[in-house]
């Protein structure tokens, strides 16, 4: 699996300017295994600038960006390789859309690969199956899409460039319930599928709780916490103070502690609660 | 108590292309709100609850059945479009997208333009805008460009230029759907105060749960049709029905049902963490 | 997020300046260009000078916002100054070589040149730019064009145009960019190629844009049309504007700087060429 490693990195917007502001205060991380990493952080914490700097759509003031040991701007005519090892998938990616087929759309970055027809129409198809976009859509135009489908077929275009490390920034952002399910669990299977490495930023606990390995929490441009899923959520106090929104059952936690039933600090999934006080019936019915 | 909306036998199919058959979005609905209500309408995308409030705000006019505000029925034939800017004046509209609703360059500005439209004299629509962005917060940013705030802070100002217009009733067309979770929190906080104090009629369209426990009844969508129609308490305690449709229920009601299951009485139709932590302690010390 | 907009860059700010009347600042811009053009002599361009930083302290914008806001005139500069020095003749001869010639008269035009061209940006965006809100500048417009309406200009609409516009630039250059981040991630190229290459570059950016621009422009009249705006008939507004004695006295005062200009033209040392 790759490793993406981050030195010492600062940046900032408007370098010099009367008005510059400091995005990212130097960051220091290293993201290899385990297998999906979640960024966390309110508005405006840096962590789309984070997500930029990662394939070289940003480079940063200050400090080194560097995969598999390698400092990706060591030859700053080569960025784009970075950018198809590392496959980025902005905030609202359906709004990237822009050929007259899905297909062509799909294609869009395994031709500027300069990949062969044959190779790039295999690619399109294995993308179009990960992210569960029928194949008879893929001759429509994707402007015809519904919301979630326009979603799923941007996701495929950077897919489809078979990216070392898949890098998506609120990729559930603005789906009802089932839509959210939908995405999140397709990049899982992706990762499982494709044993890439995957960084997923949400605001959402509940999402990380879910999908992610290991959670990194940004705040005002510093790294807050980071640990796995239990060690950051049972911080919960700390993330209110971030302005994170703690789900509810972490709270129904806390209040069963106030009422002698302590199910632990590490709450963040109605599964995990339930299993916890299964436990505690079982033991008490004893 | 008076109606504010009525619609009865409701139907709608959005024009496609020909051959294909013709989608319904909605399918014979018929429901009142009371004046001075809270509703929240529940539904996964494309459940028809988003042609619904383009109804209620007359931008679309149904194929069948009829809407009826403060019981004018306003789908006859003989409405006329000067009937229906009048009726605009009584509904106010937010909408999903923060960016596109906003027309000034200055929040305070933007805040004036609907009172503006409505012919106000300078004085009454200044008074109008500081009251109005008092309510919802924004004071300090009155002479700040919009384009520099947060989707949270845009949709205040959003809602700022429909309390200025003096809306009895406003509709609420997923506002909430792209902020932030602090950005919601704000949203939703000045939701309910306008409902509760101000004692405006709100129908608030979402997908979120925790946000339709707010409110005094909670109508869900499917396909299309009403699927339930009761208060929160009502609705969320019918979990399987949720589920089926889609859509999530509040955590604390999943983790009740869980519970249940694992053979603690247990009711399911409880909201607050500190109640169903109380409701779940109280069944165990029980057993 | 953060792009530097210096296009129409307001500062923030509560100077006699700021305070004056849109409608009085258009028409003291406009005297004041006039006046610029008038200026011949040194002694001319020394009063108007000294104007134009009594105009920089009375406003209270930081000259390093200035300055920088001079920055990109910077080639336009340097291509007056060259030209005037190698193309002005002259009768003091102060440098040859080969076919050049460099006359004192030529040095002089392209000091007063160049001086012509910063004073006419410092001095119009002091007085608009950076005191008086796009949304004042576009109201004042529309009042001063006013009487056009009878003879059926929808001057109303223009200017709702123009806010319109002011208020979605920052969004859409916004946009633009990310959907260039956007395709970059893909492995879209901008800047290498044939200049075909480059222009075909650029469809994966203009589609997404235009569509967008449109939707919201969708989304956007069906928002205005539910705050019930049916164009300019029967609109009031909120800030009504009002001229002060302050307004007149700007006007006056410019006025008066003019015939001072007129009257220093003749007592300069050095007449400018053109």
């Amino acid at each position: 699996m790759a490793e993406i490693e981050l030195k010492d990195v600062s940046f900032i917007y408007g370098a010099g300017q009367p008005y510059e502001i400091r995005a990212l205060d130097h960051i220091s991380l290293t993201i290899g295994g385990p297998a999906v990493t979640g960024f966390m952080g309110h508005t405006g914490s840096g962590k789309s600038t984070l997500v930029q700097l990662l394939n070289g759509i940003l480079k940063p003031s200050d400090g080194q960006v560097l995969l598999d040991g390698k400092d990706i701007w060591a030859e700053p005519k080569k960025i784009r390789d970075i950018r198809f090892r590392v496959g980025l998938v902005m905030q609202y990616p359906e709004y990237q859309l822009f050929d007259e087929t899905v297909r062509a759309d799909i294609a869009f970055g395994p031709k500027n690969m300069g990949m062969s027809k044959e190779e790039v129409d295999a690619r399109v198809l294995e993308a179009a199956r990960f992210v569960g976009l029928d194949e008879t859509l893929l001759d429509h135009s994707p402007f015809d899409l519904s919301g979630g489908q326009k979603r799923r077929a941007a996701l495929a275009g950077v897919i489809a460039m078979r990216p070392e490390v898949l890098v998506l920034d609120e990729p559930a952002a603005g789906l009802d319930p089932g839509g959210r399910r939908e995405i999140l669990t397709r990049i899982r299977d992706y990762q499982r599928a494709s044993g890439s490495l995957v960084i997923l930023v949400s605001h959402s606990m509940e999402d990380m709780a879910l999908y992610c390995d290991r959670v990194v929490v940004l705040s005002h441009g510093k790294l807050l916490l980071d640990g796995d899923c239990a060690s950051v959520f049972s911080q919960y106090e700390t993330l209110l103070d971030a302005g994170l929104d703690v789900p509810q059952i972490t709270y129904v936690a806390a209040a069963l502690a106030r009422y002698g039933i302590d199910i632990g600090r590490d709450v963040y999934t109605v599964k995990y609660a339930a299993q916890r006080l299964s436990e505690k019936l079982g033991g008490g019915a004893s | 108590m008076s109606e504010c909306f009525r619609v009865e036998n409701l139907s709608y199919s959005y024009p496609t292309e020909e051959g294909a058959a013709p989608h319904r979005a909605l399918d014979h609905i018929s429901f009142s709100v009371e004046e001075g209500s809270f509703v929240a309408i529940l539904g996964h995308n494309g459940s028809g609850k988003s042609t619904l409030a383009k109804m209620l705000s007359l931008i679309l006019f149904p194929d069948e059945g009829s809407v009826w505000l403060r019981g004018r029925n306003m789908s006859t034939d003989d409405i006329t479009e000067e009937d229906v800017l009048r009726a605009r004046r009584e509904v106010g509209m937010a909408f999903q997208n923060p960016d596109n609703q906003i027309v000034a360059t200055v929040v305070e500005e933007d805040v004036a333009f609907g009172p503006e439209n409505l012919g106000l004299p300078p004085e009454e629509i200044r008074r109008r805008v500081d009251e109005a962005l008092a309510m919802v917060g924004m004071t300090e940013y009155a002479r700040h460009a919009p384009h520099k705030l947060s989707g949270g802070q845009k949709q205040r100002v959003a809602i700022a230029g429909i309390i200025a217009m003096r809306r009895s009733c406003i509709i609420f067309d997923e506002s909430t759907a792209m902020l932030d979770p602090v950005g919601r929190r704000e949203v939703m906080d000045i939701i309910e105060k306008l409902n509760r104090e101000e004692h405006i009629t709100v129908l608030h369209i979402t997908h979120y749960m925790t946000e339709a426990v707010r409110a005094d009844r909670v109508i869900v969508m499917d396909r299309g049709h009403i699927l339930m129609d009761g208060t929160p308490r009502e609705v969320f305690s019918q979990p399987e029905k949720l589920w089926a449709a889609h859509l999530d229920v509040p955590q604390t009601t999943e983790l009740l049902y869980a519970m249940r299951q694992h053979g603690l009485d247990v009711q399911l139709d409880i909201f607050d963490p500190d109640e169903c932590a109380s409701e779940i302690a109280a069944a165990i010390s029980r057993r | 997020m953060n792009l530097d907009i210096t296009f129409g860059q307001y500062c923030e700010g509560d100077s006699v300046i700021h305070r004056m009347d849109p409608r009085a600042k258009i028409i003291a811009v406009l005297l004041y260009i006039v006046v610029i053009f008038l200026a011949k002599s040194f002694a001319a361009f020394g009063l108007l000078t000294a104007a134009a930083v009594v105009l920089v302290l009375l406003s209270g914008i930081r000259p390093r916002i200035i300055l920088h806001g001079l920055k990109p005139l910077m080639f336009i500069l340097l291509f007056t100054v060259v030209l005037n020095i190698f193309f002005i003749k002259g009768t003091t001869l102060l440098f040859e070589w080969a076919f050049i010639h460099v006359y004192l008269e030529g040095v002089f035009n392209a000091l007063l040149i160049a001086l012509r061209i910063v004073l006419l940006l410092v001095s119009t965006s002091v007085l608009m730019t950076y005191t008086t809100t796009p949304i004042a500048l576009t109201d004042g417009l529309e009042q001063l064009l006013s009487p056009l309406k009878r003879i059926h200009i929808p001057v109303h609409e223009f200017s709702m145009m123009m806010t319109i516009a002011l208020r979605f630039i920052p969004t859409l250059i916004e946009e633009t960019e990310k959907i260039m981040n956007a395709q970059k991630a893909r492995g879209a190229d901008f800047s290498t190629g044939s200049l075909i290459q480059r222009a075909r570059a650029l469809i994966p950016i203009l589609v997404p844009l235009f569509i967008s621009a449109f939707r919201r422009a969708d989304e956007l009249a069906t928002a205005m049309e539910c705050r019930c705006y049916t164009g300019g008939e029967g609109r009031t507004r909120m800030n009504v504007l009002h001229a002060h004695a302050r307004d007149v006295i700007a006007c006056i005062g410019i006025c008066l700087l003019g015939a001072g200009v007129v009257l220093l033209n003749r007592f300069g040392a050095y007449m400018l060429s053109w």
